[in-house]
């Protein structure tokens, strides 16, 4: 492993063409940057040198360095968990669950949340300055996988000289990221927590992936993944992936409950395609918000990492042998109206921690709010993790 | 630090006869664990790794919020994924009178445990015979209190039942106690008879066969 060096993310050197551009540049967080000896072997058999990994840490790391907590973020996360954005300025998207005396208690543990590899938020991605051409690598930045942004956190743990981390955590596309941790990295995670999340992606997320992604390419803006050097975003293709997904997102009993057949700030219809009903407005909104905080290539190359994620078949077709020899203790957690990442899912990662006599704990969660339950204030959900989390440190004697 | 067996007190006089047979810093499955109650027993008094499957999720969000491990599942789907001997004992207390097969769930326990041990009521108890006899109905007892259209307790069974199922699934008894309702063991061991009489519960330890 190179030097890895350590900088500071003041410097804006580029012209914003998305306000999110320059903290994918020069991040607002800190930011490790490993250089060019030492490039990461990707899945797909390509190098990939340089590489920044910007994160944000919360807490303090004790001396023994035993009270780490790896938080992994989903697909449209970022290392923000429990700060405020620098592009929206709204609190951390986990901020719910972190903080002092929260469920991931800050007085207890040193948690640590990195922007994943391919993110748009200062870590390396397609955003990112390709050095043989120093402009964005666009499409030419190589396709990631799950298990490539965990060898990339790893580099970043093996930074902050940490061997083993008290607990890794993450819901959706961050739990995908701890369970490869638990898979790629079992004697360096103690306890793991992975959220409504899956052992492979089914058919139907892929489907969904993919017309994001067709509409992001469909827009003329997009141009070939090269429209940071024209200056432009092809914000309409995005805000329409992002409105098609947030809709998996939610439950179908939830939509109803607070749109109904609302309309939107008027009496009647207006006989045009104007947004007329609430949910066409809020979805709009959602839409457009996002465009300015993300990248529509690192959309791309996100969700392509979240399709090809297999565990079963990336170990001989049984999900059991990711995990032979695991010592970690699990938590695995889902929630009743999550029909993108359903119960049945987190069932096949227990019944593989089961025939592998894993210590695992798992909790079907009751909620109407569907996939985002994860980042919503749910009571019962929070005290499983603060329970869990808190007898496991007790048992390891941690303060 | 183990402490002494505590023979009073709130604890389930099932769970207290379970505690005096199960070996110390073993490996335990306990299935249907309910509100967590006997893992934290035997994780008290005997210091063993415990698990468990638990089919209320109510029950399960309590029992991993106390600390401990237990899966939302149920003794008739979710057995078959354990490997062979994956624990010292798997244990199915007051459960398998309302599992769906109870053959396949004991001789999974007899699989996944290296001994299994088994609680159940006793429907050979003399009140409940009696209440069949003089009254013509199912019995309700207060071990039994919902009616025959309620009750979850779809596979009653007798001590002689009980053991000739286990001679069925090709087990051996190790240990059996019968005890009445205020979880006094009966002092007639060698009759099973009179056990199948007297014993409102028991509680039996068994292993495969070799």
């Amino acid at each position: 492993m190179g030097t890895s060096t350590a900088v500071s993310g003041d410097q804006n050197q580029t012209s914003a063409s998305a306000p999110h551009r320059s903290e994918a540049l020069s991040p607002s967080s800190p930011c490790v940057v490993f250089p060019d000896d030492a490039p990461l072997r990707l899945e797909s058999g390509q190098h990939l040198a340089p590489l920044s990994i910007a994160y944000e840490t919360y807490g303090t790391l004790n001396a023994a360095k035993s009270n780490a907590i790896l938080v992994c973020h989903a697909l449209t996360g970022d290392q923000y968990a429990a700060s405020n954005h620098p592009v929206t300025g709204k609190p951390g998207w986990w901020d719910a669950l972190i903080g002092p005396g929260k469920p991931v208690d800050t007085d207890r543990f040193f948690i640590i949340c990195p922007n994943i590899l391919g993110g748009c938020m200062g870590s390396t991605g397609p955003v990112s300055l390709n050095p043989k051409t120093g402009k964005p690598y666009g499409l030419d930045f190589p396709v990631i996988t799950i298990g490539d942004m965990v060898d990339a956190q790893v580099r970043l743990i093996d930074h902050l000289g940490i061997d083993q981390l008290f607990s890794v955590i993450g819901g959706s596309m961050g739990g995908m990221q701890v369970l490869e941790w638990a898979a790629r990295q079992k004697k360096r995670v103690a306890t793991a927590i992975p959220i409504a999340t899956a052992p492979w992606h089914s058919a139907q997320n892929i489907a969904f992936h993919e017309v994001g992604r067709q509409a992001v390419m469909a827009d003329p803006d997009w141009r070939g993944g090269n429209y940071h050097d024209a200056g432009i975003v092809p914000k309409n293709g995005l805000a329409v992936a992002r409105m098609a997904a947030h809709i998996t997102y939610l439950s179908e009993k939830a939509l109803q409950g607070k749109f109904g057949r609302n309309l939107q700030d008027r009496a009647a219809r207006s006989f045009s395609f104007d947004a007329d009903f609430k949910i066409e407005s809020y979805l709009r909104h959602q839409g457009s918000t996002f465009v300015d905080r993300f990248d529509a290539n690192s959309y791309l190359y996100i969700t392509r990492a979240m399709d090809y994620f297999d565990l079963e078949t990336a170990h001989g077709g049984k999900l059991a042998n990711a995990f032979v020899g695991t010592t970690t203790q699990f938590c695995v957690v889902s929630f009743t109206s999550d029909w993108l990442y359903p119960t049945r899912d987190s069932k096949a990662i227990v019944h593989a921690l089961n025939a592998v006599a894993a210590n695992v704990s798992f909790v079907e969660i009751e909620s109407d709010k569907g996939h985002d339950a994860f980042l919503l204030d749910e009571p019962e959900f929070h005290a499983t993790v603060r329970g869990f989390l808190g007898a496991a440190a007790t048992k390891r004697g941690l303060a | 630090m183990q402490k002494a067996i505590p023979l009073t007190g709130q604890h389930r006089a099932d769970h207290l006869l379970i505690a005096e047979m199960v070996t110390s810093s073993s490996r335990v499955l306990d299935v249907g664990c309910g509100d967590g109650a006997l893992l934290k027993l035997l994780a008290e008094t005997k210091g063993v790794d415990g698990r468990g499957v638990e089919l209320s999720r109510e029950k399960v969000n309590l029992c991993v919020k106390s600390g401990l491990s237990v899966i939302q599942g149920d003794a008739d789907s979710d057995l078959k994924d354990y490997p062979d001997r994956a624990f010292d004992f798997a244990i199915l207390s007051l459960t398998i009178q309302a599992t769906r097969d109870p053959k396949t769930v004991l001789e999974n326990l007899l699989r996944i445990g290296k001994h299994a041990i088994v609680s159940f009521p006793n429907f050979g108890h003399w009140r409940i015979r009696a209440q069949l006899l003089l009254t013509g109905r199912m019995p309700m007892t207060p071990n039994l209190p919902e009616p025959w259209y309620s009750t979850a307790d779809a596979h009653l069974c007798t001590i002689r039942d009980f053991a000739d199922l286990v001679s069925l699934v090709d087990a051996e008894v190790e240990d059996a106690v019968a005890f009445n309702s205020q979880g006094k063991r009966l002092p007639i061991k060698h009759s099973i008879a009179l056990q199948n009489l007297l014993g409102e519960k028991a509680v039996f330890k068994l292993k495969r066969r070799s």
